[in-house]
């Protein structure tokens, strides 16, 4: 029956799964395990999408599928009970200038299902706030994303902000989106360009060295 | 003429919008040397557009609001001050002596996206920091999911009490009016609702909104005229949108229409045909209007990172297949400008009659597609962005070599950028008319 909400996820099988975990809380199952199991269930949407068998309709779905089943889980979960290990921090934003989130939110999903604690900042992020995250978090990797061409400056200008704050010598930066590339990478002195949320996976897993 | 349109040919309608765009009646060149320099650049056109070798390679430069910073300008000052528009835009034409002019009318009048509150863009200035380079569109859910048949049975009234309210802050007062469906001879109560103070508020916004386009119109079309007068062709009579993009885009965004894909495939297939007869509809008035046979599609959510092959078979190609047909039928050339990259829809795309449209790449491996599709369609791109922005012309030059090389052997190619570029050195766009020039010569 575990192994089902697995699947059932992973299949994107929205009323099943909803039924499922109604089902199992009512019979007074443990809630950290339907949790576990979501996870797993996510984990292998993330696996369709980085395979090119799953797209952005999916992960979409998948993620309000997920929403729906935390909302039931969460009377239930008690406080401060972590529910997994994570790998590390990792803090992504949209530069400043720029307002465009459906990539961004494609990493944010693909960091999480593989093991990543992300703090998303959102959009239109001045320099000044990718700084204070990075000091607040004492995350080792920031992922900058932009759609639009204003965005290579916005990137070049953070890169700079953290370096006079102090903070980039022990920081990799990522970026990606839109127009971005490697002479954008260069211009903007970031230590990698990532062609999608795959390659911020892998990117990150490399930095922290796990595989 | 002896044939009345609606007996010609779809090829003879197409070879009558071309002749009026290469010959366009009433318009008077500011000299001979202009109107022969005007005859050149349509034909140079035409020919690379419908498969054929042109005299060069065309540039369709990327430089929608470059004439802004260009000029010394910025976006927010040209969107409020139409006399600096005309400037900076008359500026740019004059010194690139491109293959097209560049329209001033995608710079959108502030003052009447003031007198409405519009709500779907942040612009400079609105939203946006004073000297952004561009408005950016603000996504949302301005449909709701439950709202599909009410799109469906009649887009007029959803659009004017349910969508405009939305998206405009000033047309709160439209969610007052009853549909003029149940519109009654027995005229007692029937002007009543128009009576309503903030019916009369939002329609008093709405013709202040006009009153301000009209002001920008006139400068649009001056300018327009005297590129027209310095033998500069316009490249596009209008724009139009994949009926699953006016969807995605438009009304439900992009979360929206990715859940919709699973939960309500039949109301978005629903909806997207009935958009289709409306896009044909204005598609066909723009290029009427405008004497140009080019109509615009700017394809965003159909992109290879956006969905899968199997989606964009089901959900995207279809209802844009059909609009597509029908414009080709009117003797419109629509120009498909996919956005992202379009590496895994080459296969698909292919079903369209041989020069029926042309394809516009941003980052789709252009090489490849001349391989694939490029005896099929005209195809235009892709020097990229980052390259434009950051590079130097001789790398510019020389990436254009290339271009020009492979994709323009045997004619069926427009060079162009992948995206349009805001900023950034002048020399980096003329770098591409001069490789055109320079390697982009088809011997006779």
């Amino acid at each position: 029956m575990s192994e089902d909400l697995v699947n059932l996820l992973a299949d994107l099988k929205e009323e099943e799964v909803l039924a499922q975990v109604k089902k199992r809380l009512d019979a007074g199952d443990d809630p950290y395990k339907i949790l576990d199991e979501t996870s797993k269930g996510m984990a292998i949407v993330g696996k369709r999408f980085a395979g090119g068998e799953y797209f952005l309709p999916e992960l979409v779905y998948s993620g309000e599928v997920l929403k729906q089943v935390n909302a039931l889980l969460k009377p239930k979960l008690g406080a401060g009970k972590a529910a997994s290990k994570k790998i590390g921090k990792v803090v992504i934003g949209t530069v400043a200038g720029d307002i465009h989130d459906i990539g961004l939110n494609i990493v944010d999903f693909m960091l999480d299902v593989n093991g990543f604690d992300v703090t998303n900042l959102g959009v239109d992020v001045p320099k000044e706030k990718f700084v204070e995250a990075v000091k607040q978090t004492k995350a080792p990797v920031l992922g900058l994303s932009g759609f639009l061409t204003p965005a290579f400056d916005a990137m070049k200008e953070t890169v700079e902000a953290l370096e006079k704050a102090g903070l980039r010598k022990n920081l990799k930066i990522m970026i990606g989106g839109g127009q971005m590339d490697d002479e954008v990478r260069k211009y903007a002195k970031a230590d990698a360009y990532g062609k999608d949320a795959m390659a911020a996976v892998s990117l990150s897993k490399k930095w922290f060295g796990v595989n | 003429m002896t044939k009345q349109w609606a007996e010609l040919t779809p090829s003879e309608k197409r070879e009558e919008r071309f002749k009026r765009w290469i010959s366009p009646p009433g318009v008077s060149f500011a000299s001979p040397q202009s109107a022969k320099a005007y005859k050149e650049r349509t034909t140079r056109l035409a020919r690379a557009l419908q498969l054929q070798v042109p005299d060069r390679v065309p540039v369709f430069l990327p430089a929608e609001f470059f004439a802004a910073s260009y000029a010394g300008t910025n976006l927010r000052t040209v969107m409020y001050d139409y006399a600096e528009l005309k400037r900076a835009w008359l500026k740019f034409l004059n010194e690139f002596d491109a293959d097209t002019f560049l329209s001033p009318g995608m710079v959108p009048p502030g003052r009447a996206l003031d007198a409405v509150d519009y709500k779907l863009y942040r612009w400079p200035g609105h939203g946006l920091g004073p000297n952004a380079l561009s408005y950016q569109a603000v996504e949302g859910e301005y449909m709701k999911a439950s709202e599909y048949d009410a799109l469906i049975k009649d887009p007029t009234d959803f659009w004017l009490r349910i969508f405009l309210p939305r998206i405009c802050g000033a047309f709160e007062g439209f969610t007052q009016i009853p549909s003029l469906m149940s519109f009654q001879e027995i005229a007692t109560v029937s002007f009543v609702p128009f009576g309503l103070p903030d019916v009369q508020a939002s329609f008093q916004a709405l013709l202040e909104a006009g009153r301000e386009s009209m002001k920008w119109l006139a400068v649009v079309i001056e300018v327009g005229n005297a590129a027209m007068a310095a033998g500069y062709p316009g490249m596009a009579g209008g724009l139009a949108k994949a009926p699953f993009d006016t969807l995605g885009d438009t009304l439900r965004g992009t979360q929206g229409i990715m859940m919709d894909i699973f939960r309500r495939p039949d109301k978005v297939q629903a909806a997207m045909e009935r958009l289709v007869p409306l896009v044909i509809d204005s598609a066909v008035a723009a290029a009427d209007f405008s004497n140009t046979p080019l109509i615009f599609f700017p394809l965003h959510k159909g992109a290879d990172g956006f969905m899968s092959v199997k989606q964009f078979e089901t959900f995207y190609w279809p209802t844009l297949k059909k609009v597509l047909l029908a414009l080709v039928n009117e003797g419109i050339l629509p120009v498909l400008f996919a956005e992202g990259s379009y590496n895994k829809r080459l296969d698909v795309i292919q079903d369209m009659p041989k020069g029926s449209v042309a394809w516009y790449f941003d980052q789709t491996d252009i090489f490849r597609a001349k391989k694939e599709i490029g005896d099929k369609y005209c195809l235009i791109g892709n020097v990229p962005t980052s390259l434009l922005m950051t590079g130097k012309p001789q790398g510019v030059k020389a990436h254009c070599r290339k271009l020009i090389e492979v994709c323009g052997k045997d004619g069926g190619y427009i060079l162009a950028g992948g995206a349009n570029i805001d900023e950034g050195n002048p020399d980096n766009l003329r770098a591409m008319m001069a490789a055109a020039k320079e390697y982009g010569t088809y011997n006779k």
